[in-house]
């Protein structure tokens, strides 16, 4: 499970690879390098990955990229992905329009 | 703000919620279950394949048809089923926030049965943003609920039981399976599975990946490559298929959002679950798991902890005494003990080390490297009988533990004993007489049971074998008969064609064969006009 991150750990310098252009975020456009980028500026917990790229906010809520997104921040760390906390799931748990949110029924 | 309140909600109305619902409405619960999807039963009705385990498990019976009863049970048990109803939220108290009708809907629940489910996993490679790679599900979505194909010719990617599965209905929807790849050196699912596709001529492809899709604005070619010990593609060994669709078979993870928003502890179970005890009860009082959601499994196990669930929340609230709850969960438990058995059981997962049965013989090697047996294998196993006996009688090509039996029920005259233990390999009993009636055939979810004769005199032998392809060939039919691997072995004739509502949907082909094929010939590929 999850253990708390050393915030000085030295991961290296950033080396490009050959797939860094690999789209890994469809729904956002985001890719492999750029999230291993965002590891080497220091993001390195998925809810930081997130909100430093978008990664995992698009339509599919990251129910495609999540497991992606792990896989190479566990590499760029080198921790096993079981390590990793998955971002912190909030409602709605859906993506859903205003209108809906705003829409409460407040009936039996 | 007002709630409607029930005694139970569930979240997901597959087989794991509709078996909590089930379970405890027909306890005496007040019960709703909400469901994202406009129809209810999850994947079930995608499932046109037989089941596997023993009757009470449902075997043999279509996963559809699995669907269809749930539903109906669901509906005499009183429970409430709402559609087209997002649960957005599970906030302090059990309190829920359910979208439905472009509006917010509040909810309280005594017990909330979280049977989300799991979902498709992806793997990324050059091109796997192009329109046409897809999730098995997806293809199965396409083709069992909209009767469309998802392409004309499809590279599999993954030889779990879901890659296999899906690779065969592919195959019954008229798609071609150019092959099926898996970065593993070992077939994944079931070898009855991989071989009803090997004898097609579908080849398999382990310790290989995807490396390309190629195409402009959709995919027209699959590039494979086969992979070192550490999973990375050897330059050299790239093969190139004309393909427009890649689908994807390469895992779920559970869906587990909801229970993580609850507050429930999570552990890692090929992805982050709810750990549960053997009741189904999460770290929150009266907020249950079930199914997938709660680490992956079949749907087979999903439907008993769906029940165990149920179960349990009727107890929590007083609708089962302690004395009938333990009897209870006690039964559910020693059901799903047995699809916990067998060479697949979880307790085996990801093991490569099995080379012998529980009986000790010793597995095919072949059939977990190529999808299917080599000539003279099935001769070792139980099933294979008395191997050019007089007179027609089966041969069950069943050669690993899976928890499964209907065989054993399906001959009246005794020929199939599997015996008390439910992964036991099937033998023929040759003191009995086979009347070739083909029930055992047809009820072998796996497909791996034959009729041999070699005895119809000619110099010839009949092979009746389990037959899913429409249209259904004629008898009279001239064609060739393809041997485990699917390689074309000699001339074949339809000599009979049997159906029955009781088979439901499986045909009994019987070819003729020149007599020395009798053992080798398990394909009938039906001559292009």
């Amino acid at each position: 499970m999850s253990q708390i991150l050393d915030r000085n750990m030295d991961i290296g310098p950033f080396v490009p690879q050959p797939d860094d252009d690999l789209i890994i975020c469809r729904c956002e456009e985001i890719t492999k390098g750029e999230i291993r980028q965002a590891i080497h500026d220091g993001m390195f917990t998925m809810n930081e990955i997130k909100r430093y790229l978008r990664a995992g906010m698009g339509l599919c809520q990251g129910k495609t990229c999540g497991r992606q997104v792990k896989g190479i921040l566990a590499r760029e760390l080198g921790m096993s992905p079981a390590q990793i906390d998955d971002c912190t799931p909030r409602s709605p748990n859906r993506p859903a329009e205003m209108r809906v949110l705003g829409n409460e029924v407040d009936k039996v | 703000m007002k709630m409607k309140r029930y005694e139970l909600a569930v979240i997901g109305a597959g087989p794991a919620g509709l078996c909590a619902a089930i379970e405890a409405a027909n306890a005496g619960m007040q019960v709703v279950v909400f469901d994202e999807n406009a129809k209810p039963g999850g994947q079930l009705f995608k499932q046109i394949h037989k089941f596997f385990g023993s009757k009470e498990h449902g075997a043999k019976i279509r996963g559809f048809r699995i669907g269809q009863q749930l539903l109906a049970q669901a509906k005499e048990a009183g429970v409430e089923v709402m559609l087209d109803s997002v649960v957005m939220g599970i906030f302090d108290c059990n309190e829920l926030t359910v979208m439905h009708n472009d509006a917010t809907h509040h909810y309280k629940a005594d017990n909330i049965v979280i049977a989300t489910g799991a979902m498709e996993n992806a793997i990324p490679f050059d091109g796997w943003t192009l329109p046409g790679v897809i999730g098995a599900g997806a293809a199965q979505t396409l083709m069992n609920l909209h009767g469309v194909q998802p392409g004309s010719r499809v590279l599999m990617l993954g030889s779990g039981n879901v890659g296999l599965v899906v690779s065969f209905q592919l195959l019954q929807a008229g798609v071609q399976v150019a092959a099926v790849v898996d970065a593993a050196p070992r077939v994944g699912g079931y070898g009855v599975h991989a071989a009803k596709l090997a004898r097609t001529g579908v080849p398999f492809y382990l310790s290989h990946t995807v490396v390309k899709a190629e195409g402009e604005d959709h995919v027209t070619a699959a590039v494979i490559a086969q992979v070192n010990e550490k999973f990375e593609p050897i330059p050299g060994t790239e093969k190139r298929f004309e393909v427009d669709t890649i689908c994807l078979a390469v895992g779920l993870s559970p869906m587990s959002q909801l229970a993580a928003m609850a507050g429930c502890e999570m552990a890692e179970k090929g992805g982050r679950a709810p750990v549960v005890d053997q009741y189904g009860q999460t770290s929150v009082p009266g907020i249950f798991a079930a199914g997938d959601v709660a680490g992956i499994e079949e749907a087979s196990s999903a439907m008993i902890t769906g029940r165990i669930t149920g179960a349990s929340a009727a107890h929590r609230s007083g609708y089962l005494d302690d004395e009938a709850f333990a009897a209870r969960t006690q039964e559910l438990r020693a059901s799903l003990g047995q699809l916990h058995e067998g060479m697949f059981s979880p307790a085996n997962k990801g093991r490569n080390d099995l080379t012998v049965t529980d009986e000790g013989i010793m597995l095919s090697q072949s059939l977990l490297h190529k999808g299917y047996m080599e000539d003279g294998e099935i001769e070792r196993f139980p099933g294979a009988g008395a191997v050019h006996t007089v007179g027609i009688h089966p041969v069950i090509e069943c050669s690993q533990n899976i928890p499964c039996n209907p065989c054993q029920d399906a001959c009246r005259f005794g020929c199939i004993q599997v015996g008390d233990h439910i992964t036991n390999l099937p033998s023929v009993n040759q003191a009995a007489k086979c009347v070739g009636c083909g029930v055992c055939v047809a009820n072998c979810s796996g497909q791996a049971i034959f009729l041999v004769d070699e005895s119809i005199g000619d110099g010839a032998a009949s092979v009746t074998l389990p037959y899913e392809f429409w249209p259904l060939p004629a008898v009279g039919d001239q064609g060739t008969a393809l041997n485990r691997a699917g390689k074309p072995v000699c001339k074949a004739e339809v000599v009979n064609v049997r159906q029955a509502a009781a088979m439901d949907g499986t045909a009994l082909l019987t070819m003729k064969v020149p007599k020395e094929y009798a053992m080798t010939a398990r394909f009938f590929k039906k001559e292009e006009a």
